[in-house]
């Protein structure tokens, strides 16, 4: 030992690993370890009245894994969702520190367009049934909704966000306008009923899958029969995932887009013209917002009001994903989806209101939990 | 206190404010339109210590945070939780503890100044844009929490709030000029708060994280704690006036926090400019007149449509508004009015304006 490291108090050594600074990180632990025996081994279903601290409504993993599974992949096909509408986010942010608080108008502003274009091909009513959609009549809309959103995007874009690239809050105010303006023109315009020139200010429609889908597969695992409709949610997120990946790795913009992400002025430098690299990236982000609109949309349904909540939804991956990177948008995604299904479904239901109301609080801890631990989120890296 | 020391700023805007302050305080005596002392005044006052709050952070602390108008409908949430009574003609929702109403209203204050301080320490290593990303989410947090949990509020939220109030204020239905003074005496009195405590060491020692954390890292200061407590501060300002608007509008509803009215007070406090307290006020003043006379049968002058753009409502125009003030002066009003002295008295030496947020340098 050099006298050099013998004058530096040395905390690694002189203490044990159980120090007083690391009992957050153990009672954090713990506390995820409790979750985890909560929810496989301990809870119980609920009895017809009343109920404790133990009783959930589908009980232990142990005691009903068929639900459990269940959730599982409720999971994951509401974080495929998740990710395709974040990692659009995330682009964004990733390269060009553009924080794009008009992402959730765009999300409802793509579901509306791709119900207008659905209602328009099939002619039907306003509730359409799933045999009454084929692929195309599933496809044309996604085809219609992510390009005018790409545009709308790239508008907004070149005119208020090009000039001012850097001033991080500026873009976040003025994107707040766009999203304020957006979501106001929405509710004036959409749904409508174009033969009796009606107008329905924002109500909750449905996009419809097409036909095909509308059946569930046996998986062989513990008898879950899963709806078609949500595993094909799950195959487009992970195509995007994987789009994503080869297009960022492995093609020429994609490397323009990581060096521009590494290092702005040295790439322009180098006679990449960064601007065009900007506005593909600022578009596709746009369009993945548009993607993910037209698939949630088909699951779920679309109405104003949505656009705070796929904000969130993106804001919430992002910052615990870490900003700006794809991996960490699927991190993120996967997690949050994870928590938020997991609350709704094993809080314990003691009483006509409690436990499962307060799921959404659980986000929170999601957040907190993360940022005590990687200020910058699990994946991100020093600005 | 001598006149012929101030420069001429100084001047110009001291005899601004005494005459505005002279103006509102004689305001409902004088007999003008109730209707100006009664919604548009006290809602400007209210909604300006709110605004004030989230000013403060962002000129001294350098974070914009979202949260203000979550911790805001917090604060009146608790408020009528505990203060009111169920039973006949009582309000439906809530838990109707029926406590004393100034413990109920110390309770509320202290309790959204602890949430605060909770959310401020989760937030606290971060600053800049992140921060306005991670507040923003409390904010959308608290407004679903509040409208699932149907025990506390629910989406009706709580009513009668204003019939609870503390014997020494009195019964504000039968004095509604008691809640203006009280409205008016408490923005003056957060005025005069926040202007004390930025000249504090740990008022300087807040600037100082906000323009070099690392630096002031290294001279020893906790950075983190700094932005927490500068955090929970606002949450108890912002906890204010969420009690006066309890007592104003008499119910909180997850519809007072949600998305909309989080960016209401943004574009509030964003007009008035990020960057000087009295903005604030100014900000909620040109906000308020706005939201009330824009209406869908008002004529607008220059554009000719009947004060609806595209078929849109008040938001449309407001939105516009909003991404005019942001792209012409970033610094809202306050900034404008700071840029007509710059020009003409280049030289100032009296007491320059607090510095804008420092942009990260990327």
């Amino acid at each position: 030992m050099s006298a050099l490291s013998a004058r530096i108090p040395d905390r690694e050594r002189v203490s044990s690993w159980l120090t007083w600074r690391r009992l957050p990180v153990f009672l954090t632990f713990l506390l995820i370890a409790l979750a985890l025996a909560y929810i496989l081994f301990i809870t119980t279903v609920e009895p017809f009245t009343g109920g404790n601290w133990r009783t959930t409504t589908f009980g232990s993993a142990v005691h009903d894994p068929k639900d459990f599974l269940k959730i599982v992949l409720d999971s994951l096909t509401f974080a495929s969702a998740l990710f395709i509408v974040a990692s659009g986010f995330a682009l964004i942010f990733g390269l060009m520190r553009t924080v794009n608080m008009a992402h959730g108008a765009f999300y409802l502003l793509a579901g509306y367009i791709a119900y207008e274009v659905q209602q328009g091909m099939t002619g039907q009513g306003f509730s359409l049934d799933s045999s009454q959609v084929n692929t195309w009549e599933w496809l044309v809309p996604l085809l219609v909704a992510a390009p005018c959103i790409m545009v709308v995007g790239l508008v907004v874009q070149q005119a208020f966000l090009r000039w001012n690239q850097g001033q991080e809050l500026r873009q976040a105010l003025i994107t707040i306008a766009v999203s304020v303006i957006v979501a106001d023109q929405i509710i004036a315009h959409f749904p409508r009923n174009v033969s009796q020139g009606q107008r329905f200010g924002g109500n909750a429609v449905d996009l419809t899958w097409p036909g095909w889908t509308d059946r569930f597969v046996n998986l062989h695992v513990a008898g879950v029969q899963y709806s078609l409709a949500r595993l094909v949610v799950l195959a487009i997120g992970v195509a995007v995932g994987v789009g994503l990946w080869l297009w960022l790795y492995r093609t020429k913009t994609g490397m323009k887009i990581r060096a521009g992400v590494d290092d702005e002025q040295m790439t322009s430098a180098l006679g990449i013209n960064i601007q065009v690299t900007f506005a593909i990236t600022f578009a596709v982000g746009c369009g993945l917002a548009a993607l993910g609109a037209v698939v949630w949309a088909s699951q779920s349904n679309i109405s104003s009001g949505q656009d705070g909540q796929w904000l969130l939804n993106s804001l919430v991956v992002v910052i615990v994903g870490g900003m700006g990177s794809i991996f960490g948008a699927a991190a993120g995604a996967i997690l949050f989806g994870f928590v938020a299904n997991f609350s709704a479904s094993y809080l314990p239901t003691t009483g006509s209101d409690c436990c499962t109301q307060y799921s959404t609080i659980f986000t929170f801890v999601l957040i907190a939990f993360v940022l005590s631990f990687r200020p910058r989120g699990l994946f991100g890296r020093e600005a | 206190m001598n006149p012929a020391s101030w420069t001429r700023r100084q001047q110009v805007e001291r005899t601004i404010a005494a005459v505005a302050l002279v103006l509102v305080i004689i305001w409902p005596a004088a007999g003008f339109s109730s209707y100006w002392t009664h919604q548009i005044l006290i809602e400007t006052f209210l909604f300006g210590i709110a605004a004030s709050s989230l000013i403060f952070l962002s000129a001294y602390g350098g974070m914009v945070s979202l949260a203000q108008t979550a911790l805001f409908g917090i604060a009146g949430i608790i408020l009528g939780n505990i203060a009111t009574k169920g039973g006949p003609g009582g309000t439906s929702k809530g838990l109707h503890l029926g406590w004393d109403p100034t413990l109920a209203l110390i309770v509320a204050i202290v309790g959204t100044t602890i949430i605060g301080l909770i959310g401020g320490a989760v937030a606290s290593r971060s600053t800049g844009i992140y921060f306005l990303m991670i507040t923003l989410t409390y904010s959308v947090i608290a407004t679903y929490t509040l409208g699932q949990v149907t025990k506390i509020s629910g989406f009706s939220g709580i009513g009668g709030i204003n019939r609870y109030t503390p014997g020494w204020i009195g019964n504000l239905l039968a004095h509604p000029n008691r809640l203006y003074y009280i409205a008016l005496g408490t923005a003056i009195v957060v005025y005069v708060l926040i202007r004390l405590v930025i000249r504090t060491p740990f008022g300087i020692s807040l600037q100082g994280v906000r323009d070099e954390p690392i630096r002031m890292s290294s001279l020893g200061y906790a950075v983190p704690l700094h932005r927490t407590l500068a955090f929970g501060f606002a949450a108890f300002i912002a906890a204010l006036a969420g009690v006066l608007y309890a007592w104003w509008a008499g119910q909180v509803a997850p519809g007072d926090v949600d998305l909309p009215q989080t960016i209401s007070l943004l574009i509030m406090a964003v007009i008035g400019g990020l960057i000087r307290i009295e903005g604030a006020w100014v900000g909620a003043f040109a906000f308020i007149i706005m939201q009330n006379y824009i209406t869908s049968n008002t004529h607008v002058p220059l554009l000719g449509f009947g004060g609806t753009l595209f078929g849109g409502s008040f938001n449309t125009i407001i939105g516009i508004i909003f991404l005019v003030i942001v792209v012409v002066s970033p610094d809202g009003l306050m900034g404008l009015w700071g840029r007509i002295f710059e020009t003409r008295h280049r030289p100032d030496t009296g007491e320059s304006p607090p510095t804008p947020a420092a942009e990260p340098a990327n």
